[in-house]
């Protein structure tokens, strides 16, 4: 609780505060939780992967083209979420904003194709009730999509705050938990593109 | 939708109901208002973020839930009393032993634990209050507004009826219309958000809020097993949460998760059921087994026997809980292979379980022993749970359980695990902390009573099961022929039953006699047995800073240390400074009611409502989001006049 603290010139700016610290490590916890719903989910989806009744199989509707767009904005904005945070232990507010929207924009993008790639897929016939493989699908990937929006919308209003406050130990070490929570979903994505996409055209060959 | 589908009709116990709820909110309503305590609730309840004060009205909260889930008991009970019944009709009876079953483990065993578990754990580990005391308060009010949300149900658009366990195709659209099955899916969730913020925040609070030179092995064995509860709830309720989020959308959104149409698979949801259900079991009964070992240590006077591998045991009971949720359907088709595997891990839970029995046992050799009610309690939680153990080894052989498999004798089983596990504890730990939260004991004549009436009790209830269920009586059917033989021990699992309704008034009864002519405390240690931080206080009920200087350990039991060596208790005058605490917030009340405008508009599927009431939630989140939330500076002469001292 105490915010009087003792740190020696190298502590980074979000570790200062009592608060900042506790805040981060139980923010890693909350990732823990994290990790175990996105296994349930995964687990879901891989049981149910050749169950697509009467409706498509992902072979025919899946495209690469569309994914691998998504999947190069999502890993560049994870890199330059990284810049922001470097930025940010400089004192360099300027670079962090720059850096920090410029990863708000590449998520952005991210969005828009998949919201195009869902619109699509149902436009061929593949919606949640379609069958177990596709309301798994929409899940799992629909449950990132809908992370990658609130992560948004959250640095946002985090963004808003360091231009009211300042950089103070107590807004940076909430940009950097962001931080971590988007990092975190790049990390998810690397799974989604995986076992839902690579095995989703080349397992599905039938 | 008309109104006679809004609200249940036609059954007389239900108009009763109904009755009974609009003259109690009335009767709510009017003593705050004529008394003028709205202010006082306000501020100092619905508003609070002070641990203690959250751990009260978790506990008050899951006593209320133990009458509601006691009386949906009763009713089973009185409807099974005797052969072709007429008092309940099957879908009454169905919707009952839902609704028991949930409210028992949700609403009542886990609040209970966790409100024990917040009034004690930050005293224990000698800290101000937890590492997220606004957090803490959004917990309880998620889980107050879940709760809520599911008990509604059998008044406002009917009750649940697919069982606590829901299994699919049953718990299905087609099997199950209407709004109960929803109401299950979204109370449940909406507690488990609550859940897993105390996961999170109690998580954190124990491995970074310890008192100064408390290291990991020197946390009294209840500190040690609320880590551990806290380390299953962060990884096991998210898979509730996917599982019940997967059948709302099989509902509402007509998904094919667990559907039999469309290629769902309805086992799947049986697995990812029990993998939270197994862990589950393991969260409502470790922190029981601490509270055990702090009573059992305290009444010997002696300490733990056996302190690491007590929680060694926990560690790994912990590890194996999520390891054996197969043995919950072993009859489902798994195959001989998978079946034997989860056999032997399940049959392996026993031996830390049984080193636990050995070390409360050593504990109390050569001790010197205080009959006290917490201590009764916690006797009988060892002759009693060893009955629910046992049984349990006997369910875990797969080829055995295809004989126990659904009926009575597994019904007996998990009663006697979770009552004299998880409800002896609470009993036990209510009673044994009682002057620390409120500042005087509960009567201990009284409270032998309770001990004795609800012990027989449930004995008398539960025994007979175990036959019943030999003989064959499956669970979950409303009513039997006389030609099954099984009217006699019904009947005695009846009177058993009400002995343990009677023993819970004689315990209300206490709460009111103790009220008003217990002693009042005026040390923090009132039984005298002390051990560990929490009894170290200056006062019965620690002030809301608990501490008024952070004490420093150097040993396990810290406090029998302290009194071998006279230490004074009393803070020195000149080591007070000023102490910063959190701010109170009514924000957490309000996120919490926004949940429910969204949960009820799902539940009846107006979107509209729930599109509202989540807007709602996500207004409070930003509101929190902006609030600077700097806490406030409790002074010097504040903590000299609490402290009565004087220069």
């Amino acid at each position: 609780m105490a915010h009087a603290e003792v740190h020696d010139h190298n502590t980074p700016l979000e570790y200062q505060s009592e608060t900042g610290r506790l805040n981060i490590l139980g923010f890693w916890v909350f990732l823990g939780a994290e990790i175990a719903l996105f296994s349930t989910l995964f687990a879901t989806y891989l049981v149910l992967m050749y169950r697509t009744g009467d409706g498509p199989t992902p072979h025919e509707l899946f495209e690469l083209k569309g994914v691998l767009i998504e999947t190069f904005l999502l890993l560049t904005s994870s890199f330059t979420c990284g810049i922001a945070i470097h930025e940010m232990r400089r004192r360099n507010r300027k670079g962090l904003f720059i850096w920090m929207i410029i990863t708000l924009a590449l998520g952005a993008g991210f969005l828009g194709y998949e919201i195009y790639e869902f619109v699509t897929y149902v436009h061929e016939g593949a919606a949640i009730g379609t069958s177990a493989f596709w309301s798994g699908f929409f899940v799992i990937v629909g449950t990132h999509g809908l992370h990658v929006t609130m992560g948004i919308a959250w640095i946002t209003l985090i963004l808003i705050q360091v231009a009211r406050r300042g950089l103070t130990p107590q807004t940076s070490a909430k940009v950097f938990i962001s931080s971590l929570y988007w990092h975190f979903l790049d990390v998810v994505w690397i799974f989604i593109f995986t076992a839902v996409y690579l095995t989703g055209m080349v397992l599905h060959n039938g | 939708m008309k109104w006679d589908e809004f609200f249940v009709t036609g059954d007389p116990l239900i108009y009763g109901a109904d009755v009974s709820i609009v003259l109690t909110v009335i009767g709510i309503l009017f003593y705050l208002t004529y008394f003028k305590k709205w202010k006082w609730l306000w501020t100092e309840w619905l508003t609070t973020v002070d641990h203690k004060k959250l751990g009260i009205m978790y506990i008050a909260s899951a006593v209320l839930m133990l009458f509601r889930g006691g009386v949906d008991a009763l009713l089973m009970r009185v409807q099974l009393a005797t052969p072709d019944s007429k008092f309940l009709d099957s879908q009454h009876y169905n919707e009952i032993f839902t609704t028991h079953g949930t409210i028992m483990i949700i609403f009542m065993a886990m609040p209970f634990l966790i409100g024990l578990i917040n009034v004690v754990i930050p005293l224990q580990i000698g800290a101000r209050d937890v590492a997220f005391p606004y957090l803490n308060a959004v917990s309880f009010w998620t889980f107050f507004i879940g709760a809520m949300l599911f008990n509604i149900s059998f008044v406002i658009g009917g009750s649940p009826s697919a069982g606590w366990t829901s299994y699919m195709p049953l718990a299905g659209n087609e099997l199950s219309p209407g709004p109960g099955q929803n109401y299950y899916l979204l109370g449940l969730q909406i507690a488990g958000i609550g859940t897993l913020l105390t996961g999170i925040n109690f998580l954190v609070t124990i491995l970074k809020m310890r008192a100064p030179g408390m290291t990991l092995f020197r946390m009294p064995v209840f500190t040690w097993s609320a880590l551990i509860t806290m380390i299953i709830i962060v990884f096991a309720f998210p898979i509730l949460t996917v599982a019940l989020a997967l059948m709302t959308f099989d509902r509402l959104f007509g998904a094919h998760f667990f559907t039999l149409q469309g290629a769902g698979m309805d086992m799947l949801w049986a697995n990812l059921f029990w993998l939270w259900g197994h862990p589950e079991v393991y969260i409502v009964v470790l922190p029981a087994f601490g509270m055990f070992s702090e009573i059992i240590s305290a009444f010997s006077r002696k300490t733990i026997f056996g302190y690491k591998a007590m929680i060694w045991a926990m560690v790994i009971i912990a590890g194996y809980s999520f390891l054996v949720w197969v043995h919950h359907f072993f009859t489902m088709g798994q195959g001989e292979l998978v079946n034997s595997v989860f056999s032997i891990t399940t049959m392996i839970i026993g031996i830390p379980t049984g080193i636990k029995i050995f070390n409360w046992l050593f504990t109390m050799y050569k001790g010197k022993i205080s009959f006290t009610t917490p201590m009764l309690w916690s006797l009988g939680f060892i002759v009693n749970f060893v009955i629910g153990g046992v049984t349990g080894v006997m369910l875990a052989m797969a080829a055995a359980d295809y004989q126990y498999h659904n009926t009575y004798f597994l019904v007996a089983h998990f009663h006697y695990v979770l009552i004299a596990g998880t409800v002896f504890s609470c009993f036990a730990g209510l009673i044994f902390w009682y002057p620390k939260m409120f500042g005087y004991k509960l009567n201990e004549r009284i409270g032998k009573w309770v001990f004795w009436v609800f012990n027989i009790g449930f004995n008398v209830c539960f025994i007979p099961q175990f036959i019943l269920g030999l003989d064959g009586m499956p669970r979950r059917v409303y009513t039997y022929s006389a030609a099954s033989g099984w009217g006699n021990m019904n009947m005695l699992s009846t009177v058993g039953g009400f002995l343990m309704g009677i023993a819970f008034l004689i315990l209300v009864y206490n709460f009111y006699y103790s009220f008003r002519y217990s002693e009042r405390e005026n040390t923090g240690d009132s039984w005298g047995l002390g051990r560990t931080l929490e009894w170290a206080t200056t006062s019965a009920v620690p002030p809301h800073y608990n501490f008024a200087v952070t004490p420093t350990v150097d040993s396990f039991d810290p406090l029998i240390k302290m009194k071998r060596n006279n230490v004074n208790l009393k803070p020195k005058i000149e080591d007070i400074k000023k102490i910063h605490m959190p701010d109170n917030s009514g924000v957490p009340f309000f996120m919490a009611s926004f949940f429910f405008v969204a949960g009820f508009g799902l539940v009846f599927e107006w979107y509209w409502m729930g599109i509202v009431g989540l807007i709602g939630v996500f207004i409070t989140l930003i509101i929190r989001s902006f609030d600077k939330n700097e806490g406030y500076y409790v002074s010097e002469e504040e903590i000299k006049e609490t402290e009565r001292l004087t220069v």
